[in-house]
């Protein structure tokens, strides 16, 4: 079939603002987005930059927005997109970071963020003997956490980050949730300076939208909920209170 | 722009990241990567990591290591897998106590599953020695390994593509790198170089490797004139997603799914009777092909493009998503089919770079009579060789967190003693020269020749191989290295070029491409993963040995070196 992509180009050393493209391409419906660009920037235009590695969505290299929904390029078909022959199927950049060039954008932040709240295992105790021991059903508590890829598709989707840009973002808080309900890391009070704080996991407002579009179906909004619950605990548990703004409180 | 460090290592994949632990306790030491953390390939590996933990079943390192060998067709040094074998069980236990989430058993140890070529007591039956973690066991290595780096403050470049390496005699002195985002060239001077810079399935048109497995690492130390070992030794995997080459775990297998071919028929009992469908990867793909080279493929016209079905659906939804839940999510996202009810279509798709970079079990580059000092590597890009003619599943990441360390650990040693060399004063000049005449260029744009390179190894130097075609293959690759000379650069920017970085990725493809065929025409046996039409038979009054394979412009030079069987006497290979 033939459809026509209409790409947001954008190269800060040269241009004084983004613009749209459009090129013309013939593939399978059952082709990936990932084949049409590649299509474009091998045969028809060599400046067309994006990122790409793994194309069958695993490493996270290439979310972008597709007609305006967050997905991974190499996971979404074509004919997932384009309705009919002739069909446009608009590409642009993700949102809240910086964009580098094209479809390219700066993580820098989005890692510091996924840094900041410690994504490694605490220990909490000695190992039981070789291995530490963890029931199936102790595995499964965080097993959604862990198919986290950083790709960043929930970081330009979240309507909070809109508004209030040092919000930690849904990703980080995966990240952490995915060694809070670990029973062998016991590293949750290690991270309450980052978790517990304003900006830390109280500004989510549960629209779900990273939820929606996040590629490896992880329910993020639910895991931010039960972190959020699992620091309340952990406060009260200690005649604490929490860092949740007052008005906000439900 | 000169950075110095103790140790750089290049790649951040499994290898790299362990390499990077274990040196950043003496040394001061950098990771330069092409892509962006998390994004390396070892992050793909599905089914699990091999340690005889003896979890589910009695079981013995010595076995793993003979099956290793088996597997690898006696091309395996055997000293080699009896360290793969003996470390990986405390390997395992490593990455488990940093918090690697393996799936559990009911008793709460780390659970394994059976795969292909893994037997108990010296081929009697299949083993469950696999550690697993759902069917995203390698993603979980390279996270744990990434996270394990920021706990311990490893240095990172991110996004530096390694252009050259530099040589001081039989001594590494640093590496040049292109930096996608600026366009510039570092020059890296260190005590210590390590690659680790994955595989290059990106020379065959069908593969289940990244974008971004191109060779980097053995292409240019090839280009450098150190000889690379047993690059004819290609695996394909039996099961990827027909026209995508995206593989399904050999796991789904090891959770019972079968083989079938046009009319139904489990057809693998006719070709490894003990091990069915667990057989070794190379006689799976040649039991495929040979299905389909008969008429009995799925379509039934006997092209290479035909297929075969994977059948899990008789394991029930409960377990097809509790076990093979990526796998799920593949199939219904690229074919719309849903394991759990129905078959799915399978064609032999390019996987595992058996040979590469030689090194001894400390990860020094070596050959026979040099050991090349301040070089290692290791991973998918080295060869120890452990894996020989044919990797068995799961090995390869158990090769990477084993001698990943290793290597690791001899550069922690090797750089308290070693002084820092010195780069020659003009150092990175030939890499910018490089990228300058590129641009200046006036030849053909380069998107034709990655698709003409890959049909041509595809079919060419497939799963079943013959001198015609293989000769075919070595004058038409040099052909496309000829026109490769002339292609230009359409995209004149400095930052972000990413056809810059495409075009150099292309030069190492091609260049690997000429040595695997040549070597491959060259070895008139078959073994493993070589398997010639017309030389059906493994020859080792002539042929026992590794091929050490120098490039040299248009031809390659072919040695031998000899193969450790200290241990077990090469035997015919049945399952």
């Amino acid at each position: 079939m033939n459809i026509t992509l209409e790409i947001q180009r954008y190269n800060p050393e040269t241009d004084g603002e983004p613009r749209y493209q459009t090129f013309d391409v013939t593939v399978d419906p059952t082709d990936r987005v990932l084949d049409a660009l590649m299509e474009i920037s091998r045969n028809q235009d060599g400046t067309l930059v994006f990122r790409k590695s793994c194309a069958h969505g695993v490493c996270g290299s290439d979310a972008m927005r597709i007609n305006g929904k967050e997905r991974l390029a190499c996971k979404t078909l074509v004919q997932d997109v384009a309705e009919a022959d002739g069909a446009t199927v608009r590409i642009e950049p993700l949102r809240h970071l910086p964009v580098q060039r094209d479809l390219m954008v700066d993580q820098s932040e989005f890692f510091a963020r996924f840094r900041a709240v410690k994504p490694f295992f605490i220990a909490g105790s000695e190992v039981d003997e070789k291995e530490y021991r963890q029931s199936p059903e102790e595995r499964a508590l965080f097993d959604d956490a862990t198919k986290c890829i950083n790709c960043s598709a929930c970081y330009s989707a979240c309507p909070v980050l809109e508004k209030n840009p040092k919000f930690l973002g849904p990703a980080a808080i995966v990240q952490a949730a995915r060694f809070v309900f670990d029973s062998r890391d016991k590293g949750l009070e290690a991270r309450l300076g980052i978790l517990d704080t304003p900006n830390g996991v109280w500004p989510c407002e549960n629209h779900f939208e990273c939820t929606r579009v996040c590629p490896r179906e992880i329910k993020i909004t639910k895991l931010i909920n039960l972190t959020k619950r699992e620091i309340k605990k952990y406060r009260e548990a200690r005649g604490e209170q929490t860092a949740e703004p007052k008005e906000d409180t439900q | 722009m000169t950075h110095e460090f103790d140790a750089v290592i290049v790649g951040a994949g499994g290898a790299g990241l362990y390499a990077a632990l274990e040196a950043s306790k003496t040394a001061r030491t950098a990771v330069v990567s092409k892509l962006y953390p998390t994004r390396s390939h070892t992050g793909a590996a599905q089914g699990g990591i091999g340690a005889a933990l003896g979890n589910v079943d009695e079981d013995n390192p010595e076995w793993h290591a003979f099956d290793t060998v088996k597997g690898g067709d006696y091309l395996v040094d055997q000293n080699a897998a009896r360290i793969l074998a003996d470390e990986a069980v405390q390997a395992v236990y490593d990455l488990e106590n940093r918090g690697l989430p393996f799936s559990r058993t009911p008793e709460g140890k780390i659970d394994q599953r059976r795969f292909g070529g893994h037997t108990r007591n010296f081929g009697e039956a299949p083993v469950h020695r696999s550690c697993y973690a759902a069917d995203r066991t390698g993603n979980m290595i390279l996270q744990t390994l990434y996270q394990q780096c920021i706990k311990n403050d490893v240095h990172f470049f991110d996004e530096f593509h390694v252009v050259e390496v530099i040589m001081d005699g039989t001594r590494a002195a640093g590496i040049v790198t292109f930096e996608l985002a600026t366009g510039e060239i570092h020059v890296f001077k260190a005590k210590a170089i390590m690659f680790a810079t994955g595989g290059f399935g990106r020379m065959f048109k069908i593969t289940s490797n990244a974008h971004a497995n191109t060779g980097d690492g053995p292409a240019l130390l090839a280009r450098a004139g150190i000889p690379l070992e047993d690059m004819e030794f290609y695996q394909f995997h039996p099961t990827g997603i027909r026209g995508m080459g995206i593989l399904i775990t050999e796991g789904v297998r090891g959770e019972g799914g079968i083989l079938k071919n046009r009319s139904g028929e489990r057809f693998m009992e006719r070709y490894a009777p003990t091990l069915l469908d667990l057989a070794p990867r190379d006689m799976v793909s040649r039991a495929i092909m040979t299905e389909i080279q008969e008429g009995r493929g799925m379509r039934g016209d006997r092209q290479i493009d035909d297929w075969v079905m994977l059948d899990a659906s008789h394991l029930g939804r409960e377990k097809v998503y509790a076990k093979i839940p990526d796998i799920a999510d593949f199939c219904k996202t690229y074919l719309a089919v849903d394991p759990a009810e129905q078959p799915m279509p399978v064609q032999p798709t390019a996987h595992y770079a058996m040979g590469g970079i030689p090194t001894n079990v400390d990860g020094q580059v070596c050959t026979a009579d040099t050991v090349y000092e301040g070089l290692y590597a290791a991973g998918e890009c080295a060869c120890v060789s452990v894996h020989g003619a044919n990797r068995l599943g799961t090995n390869s990441l158990v090769d990477l967190i084993v001698f990943g360390r290793r290597a690791g650990k001899h550069i922690a040693e090797f750089v308290r003693h070693a002084p820092q060399p010195t780069l020659p004063a003009d150092a990175g000049k030939a890499a910018r020269e490089r990228i300058a005449t590129l641009k200046k260029t006036r030849g053909a744009h380069p998107g034709p020749l990655y698709k003409q390179m890959q049909d041509i190894m595809m079919s060419k130097v497939g799963v079943y191989r013959n001198e015609p075609q293989m000769k075919e293959a070595v004058a038409e690759i040099n052909a496309l290295r000829q026109e490769f000379a002339n292609v230009r650069v359409q995209d004149g920017s400095e930052n972000y070029n990413q056809e810059v970085l495409g075009i150099l990725e292309l030069e190492n493809l091609l260049d690997l491409s000429l040595v695997t065929a040549a070597t491959a025409l060259n070895r008139t046996e078959s073994r493993g993963g070589h398997s010639r039409e017309d030389y059906p038979e493994r020859d080792d009054a002539n042929w026992l040995k590794h091929s050490m394979a120098t490039l040299r412009g248009g031809d390659v030079a072919i040695g031998y070196k000899a193969v450790d069987t200290s241990i077990w006497e090469p035997k015919p290979r049945t399952y």
